[in-house]
């Protein structure tokens, strides 16, 4: 357990230490899109008959914590792998489970903390309910620990900084620009609208929205459902892959 | 019969078509000063490796005090402490916060009487709240060795722990290391300073090509080829021309 708690808190601390680049930047980043979006489109767009800017954060805030909970798990690793200073942890007695366990709740903890400071600054911009807030906290819990145990397999499939670039660049953005943060999926072609029900970030924040909303694309039951699998099965997968040392110990 | 602190048997590791080790097999006794010498390529990092799960052999078996390092890693990891070759560090920390996480990783909380004296053995108490990246290479080098040293592992193997090391420090830094030994450590280094091995250590493998092709007592060793006083360096080179 103190092995555990030790990789937790040196990856918070890790994050902590460079706020202006690992919170501050994003959280002006998800300001910049409720700006430009919400000045676009306010007064043409209403989405399940709310205010578009109402629509927006919660989808804004979502892929803020989608998107830093991958970027942690997944920079840490690159870096210590690159730089060597892996060994540190993988000389100590550590168990790949609590490997594992670590570095995902600490790209949790990252992606809750943007997530919640997103929230801070645009929702002054908008009237938002709480309506469900257990939906919210399971799908923000959910969603981070997805993307940062995907952001644990990048990082430790990458070589180099590119690959993980490119990982980022071509899987995670398009998975989350076309997820429903920005429109509700009804509004897309069918076509469009059933390619989205493969994506499984489209679920997560479609049920992130329902708990300040209460409404949404699908129920937020499927939404859970699908999320849960999801994470159940990118889990399982992780684990073996840290259990048989896949790149990390040759 | 007391368990070896190292036992290696038939252990080959291959990387593509390089055979880094071809066969090795070695037994450590607790509380042995042993010395691992070899050119660059030998096999030395890559036993070690194998030694702290790092590297995965494609045959054979190492154990640490009776514990194998696969099958039981947990128990083998926390008996051995391992300085890496390579000069590593996270540039995100202090010294004293590097060792504190180290200790944390081993499942030890409020290690910080055993951190002075570490600290304060290897001379880096005046910089115990620098952070890493402000340290020249040979301090560097030094919390290594301090990081490896964080639960009292009482097998200790170093991989060249003196690369960049200042004369006076690499003295500060045997006579520690000494003093672990007499106090039942077991001492396995690796360093390309001959004369180092050959007063520090009281046994020697020789490694060539990932095999040992010498393992013998340092006084035997010098006696090898006759009557003659040979050096270590000159033993050494000897053996590696044989
Ligand atoms: N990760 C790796 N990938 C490919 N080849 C490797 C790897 N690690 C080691 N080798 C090869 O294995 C052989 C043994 O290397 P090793 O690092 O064990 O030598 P060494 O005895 O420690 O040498 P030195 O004195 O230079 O440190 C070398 O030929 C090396 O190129
Ligand atoms: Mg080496």
């Amino acid at each position: 357990m103190i092995g555990f708690w030790t990789l937790f808190s040196k990856e918070v601390l890790r994050f902590w230490k460079v706020g202006f680049q690992t919170i501050a930047a994003p959280v002006l980043t998800a300001m910049l899109y409720l700006l430009i979006f919400a000045h676009v489109l306010e007064d043409h767009v209403r989405v399940h008959g709310l205010p578009y800017t109402a629509f927006l954060v919660p989808g804004l805030v979502m892929m803020s914590i989608l998107q830093n909970a991958f970027a942690n798990s997944s920079s840490s690793l690159i870096q210590s792998k690159v730089t060597g200073s892996i060994v540190f942890v993988l000389l100590p007695p550590l168990s790949y489970r609590v490997f594992w366990a670590a570095y995902v709740l600490a790209a949790v903890a990252r992606g809750l903390v943007v997530g919640v400071g997103v929230l801070a600054v645009t929702a002054w911009f908008a009237d938002l309910h709480f309506v469900a807030p257990g939906w919210i906290l399971a799908f923000a819990l959910f969603g981070g620990a997805i993307l940062g145990t995907l952001g644990v397999v990048a990082g430790i499939w990458a070589d180099k900084f590119d690959q993980l670039a490119a990982f980022q660049n071509f899987l995670i953005m398009p998975l989350t620009f076309l997820s429903g943060v920005f429109y509700s999926i009804h509004s897309l072609p069918a076509f469009w609208q059933q390619v989205s029900t493969y994506n499984p970030v489209f679920y997560m924040i479609d049920g992130f929205r329902y708990g300040f909303f209460g409404v949404s694309d699908v129920s937020p039951w499927t939404s859970l459902a699908v999320v849960g699998v999801c994470f159940a099965l990118l889990a399982a997968l992780t684990l073996a892959l840290l259990q048989r040392g896949y790149k990390l110990r040759m | 019969m007391t368990v070896p602190a190292i036992r290696v048997s038939g252990v080959a590791k291959h990387f593509g078509s390089v055979c880094a080790l071809d066969g090795v097999d070695l037994e450590i006794a607790g509380g042995e000063f042993f010395g691992l010498l070899g050119p660059n390529g030998a096999g030395k990092t890559t036993l070690i490796s194998a030694l702290a799960g790092l590297v995965r052999p494609d045959a054979g078996r190492l154990e640490v005090m009776g514990h194998d390092v696969q099958a039981d890693y947990r128990g083998a990891r926390r008996l051995l402490g391992v300085v890496p070759q390579e000069l590593v560090f996270d540039p995100f920390f202090s010294v004293r916060e590097t060792l504190r996480i180290q200790s944390g990783y081993f499942g030890i909380r409020g290690n910080d009487d055993w951190i002075d004296e570490i600290l304060h053995n290897l001379d880096l108490t005046a910089k115990a709240d620098a952070n890493m990246r402000a340290l020249s290479g040979g301090m560097k080098r030094r919390v290594l060795v301090a990081q490896a040293l964080v639960h009292r592992p009482p097998v200790i193997v170093l991989d060249e722990p003196t690369a960049g090391v200042d004369v006076e420090l690499r003295q500060g830094l045997w006579r520690f290391i000494r003093r672990l030994n007499e106090d039942g450590h077991t001492i396995v280094l690796t360093t390309h300073y001959l004369e180092e091995a050959e007063s520090e250590c009281a046994r020697i493998a020789m490694m060539k090509a990932g095999r040992i092709i010498a393992l013998d007592t340092t006084a035997n060793l010098l006696q090898r080829f006759g009557s003659e006083t040979l050096s270590l360096e000159e033993v050494f080179v000897r053996v590696m021309n044989a």
